[in-house]
């Protein structure tokens, strides 16, 4: 065998060997760590002593209802905004071109720059103050960009047949759309969805700055609500003493993204397999 | 069937049947296709897509009850001549269309006509066979509903009498909530068919509907398609001389002429394919051409 292929194949193990030993350490480090914290009582207490004992209850809550506003903020936004981009806007026309850079530099932007924009538009331009709502907001217009881009792609590879033959039958555009596009986009839509919300739910920049740091149990949304993430950030550079608590708290929320994958994915899969079959 | 197959050995790879026998409904035989009563009169008709001209001044009437053959090679235009009459022209970036088609004498490119009326009245079949990714049922039901038809009872009634129409019953009564996708091409293409005539149009536009089919679907589609003379004025493109010569009443023949598509010669069926005035004519139905 030629030299430069077997240095080429070697170079190519080394660096995958390195990316998996990178994510083994992590891992094995969060685990060694983290796991004899972690209990049934450490997920339903609340913190005690800043966070050096006492379990994170209110920080999952918090976390759901930041990550629940942030969906509920991008789903209907980015979907319409993805269906405008697809559907009724030509493909080359400056408008579509526009909307479509801005989105990629949007994509692009720090996220430390989306908390200082949340909390100058959220906080205090809306009156919102440091909030949980402040907080999802600002997280869906982090997600946005991602959400469509999947979302506009996805609409984009529905067959034109449908379109046409829609058309051909004298059905409206958004009939087509309701009907077919958009079961056809489906699992596009999901996947798309799915990262918005991994994305969502592991950022702490934009949350310091519009959700807080209050640690209690929020009774509404206009409450301050301390994030997962923020949570560890806090006991890891904050706190003395809050090392092992911080990862215990990592832990949790890795397996949290991980079942939020999981159950995204075989949702789409359940529901693209009922429909291949029965619909 | 089991019986038929009771040979299989194990292990070798089951050969599935040929498609089932066509099965036609009761259909009532249209009006004797003579007299010539245009049902769409197209006048200097041109279509231009953004860097090139499709069509230039075509202008020939579609008539009533009868099949309109448009032949000739790849790229001459034929298919943008379909779209031009239900409008689906519309659809394509960067197409202009010019010249006038009236259908029944209304100029289906006025500014309000509506697009969809228009195309409920003029159904098109494409080459691959289009159904959606539905049951058989909601093929049929969803443009229906799509125009006000919601009563069940009614909507069980006309899919019924399309599917017998166009001797799809028979094959698939007993799975009309089945996928439509997972049909044979042929009864695709025959479902796709009773899709547009479940919207009772006046006349079908049919873009080369056969040449996506094995030969014995093929067949049976054009079986389907001549038993349609009469009943509907269909608009067929199609590649395949012989069965032009087989099924239609009037045929036209487009070239390709002057970086535009032309319509070279238009008559009877039986004139353009045994006395042709034109000689690209003469050349292309006797395969010397094209």
């Amino acid at each position: 065998m030629n030299y430069k292929n077997v240095l080429a194949t070697s170079l190519i193990w080394l660096a995958a060997l390195l990316v998996f030993g990178v994510f083994v350490w992590l891992l094995a480090d969060i685990l060694t760590h983290g796991l004899p914290r972690l209990s049934w009582s450490f997920l339903t207490e609340a913190p005690r002593d800043a966070g050096r004992a006492g379990g994170i209850a209110p920080i999952i809550v918090s976390t759901g209802l930041i990550v629940l506003v942030a969906m509920a903020g991008a789903a209907p936004l980015g979907l319409a905004t993805a269906v405008l981009l697809s559907e009724f806007t030509p493909t080359h026309s400056i408008f579509g071109r526009l909307i479509e850079r801005s989105l990629e530099v949007l994509a692009g932007v720090p996220s430390i720059v989306f908390g200082l924009f949340g909390n100058a538009f959220f906080c205090i331009y809306l009156g919102l103050g440091f909030s949980i709502l402040s907080g999802g907001l600002t997280l869906a217009c982090m997600v946005l960009p991602i959400f469509i881009k999947t979302a506009v792609e996805g609409l984009r590879t529905a067959p034109d047949d449908y379109r046409l033959s829609a058309a051909a039958l004298g059905m409206s555009r958004s009939a087509a759309l309701l009907h077919l596009l958009l079961p056809a986009a489906a699992p596009a839509l999901i996947a798309g969805l799915m990262l918005g919300i991994a994305r969502a739910a592991a950022e702490t920049a934009a949350l310091i700055f519009t959700s807080g740091y209050v640690d209690r149990m929020p009774d509404t949304l206009f409450d301050s609500g301390r994030a997962l993430s923020v949570h560890i950030y806090d006991l890891a550079m904050n706190v003395a003493g809050g090392d092992n608590n911080a990862y215990a708290s990592a832990l949790v929320l890795m397996i949290l993204l991980l079942i939020i994958n999981t159950l995204a994915a075989s949702l789409g899969h359940h529901w693209l397999h009922r429909r291949s079959i029965t619909a | 069937m089991t019986t038929f197959f009771s040979d299989n050995v194990e292990g070798r790879e089951e050969i599935s049947p040929p498609e089932q026998a066509y099965t036609l409904g009761p259909l009532q035989a249209g009006p004797p296709c003579c007299t010539p009563e245009p049902v769409l009169s197209v006048n200097s008709l041109s279509l231009h897509y953004a860097d090139k001209t499709a069509l230039k001044n075509i202008s020939l009437d579609i008539y009533r009850g009868c099949i309109t053959a448009l032949i000739g090679p790849s790229g001459c235009g034929k298919t943008s001549f379909l779209s031009a009459l239900n409008r689906l022209s519309d659809l394509i970036p960067g197409c202009r269309v010019e010249g006038s088609v009236r259908f029944d004498g209304v100029d289906v490119r006025a500014a309000d006509l509506d697009a969809q009326h228009l195309r409920r009245n003029i159904g098109m079949i494409f080459q691959k066979p289009t159904p959606f990714p539905l049951s058989i049922r909601r093929n049929i039901e969803l443009p229906l509903r799509e125009h006000g038809m919601n009563r069940q009872a009614d909507l069980n009634e006309r899919l019924q009498q399309v599917l017998q129409d166009v001797g799809l019953w028979e094959e698939v009564k007993d799975r009309l909530e089945s996928p439509a996708q997972a049909l044979s091409g042929g009864q695709q293409q025959r479902l796709c068919i009773a899709r547009a005539l479940a919207l009772q149009p006046k006349v079908l536009l049919m873009d080369e509907p056969c040449s996506a089919l094995d030969p014995l679907s093929s067949a049976v589609v054009e079986d389907l398609i001549k038993r349609l003379k009469g009943r509907y004025t269909i608009v067929i493109v199609t590649h395949n001389l012989a069965q032009a010569r087989r099924i239609a009443n009037y045929a036209g023949l487009f070239w390709m002429q002057e970086q535009g598509g032309r319509l070279i010669e238009f008559g009877r069926c039986q004139q353009i394919f045994d006395a042709p005035v034109h000689h690209l004519t003469a050349a292309y139905v006797n395969g010397q051409r094209g």
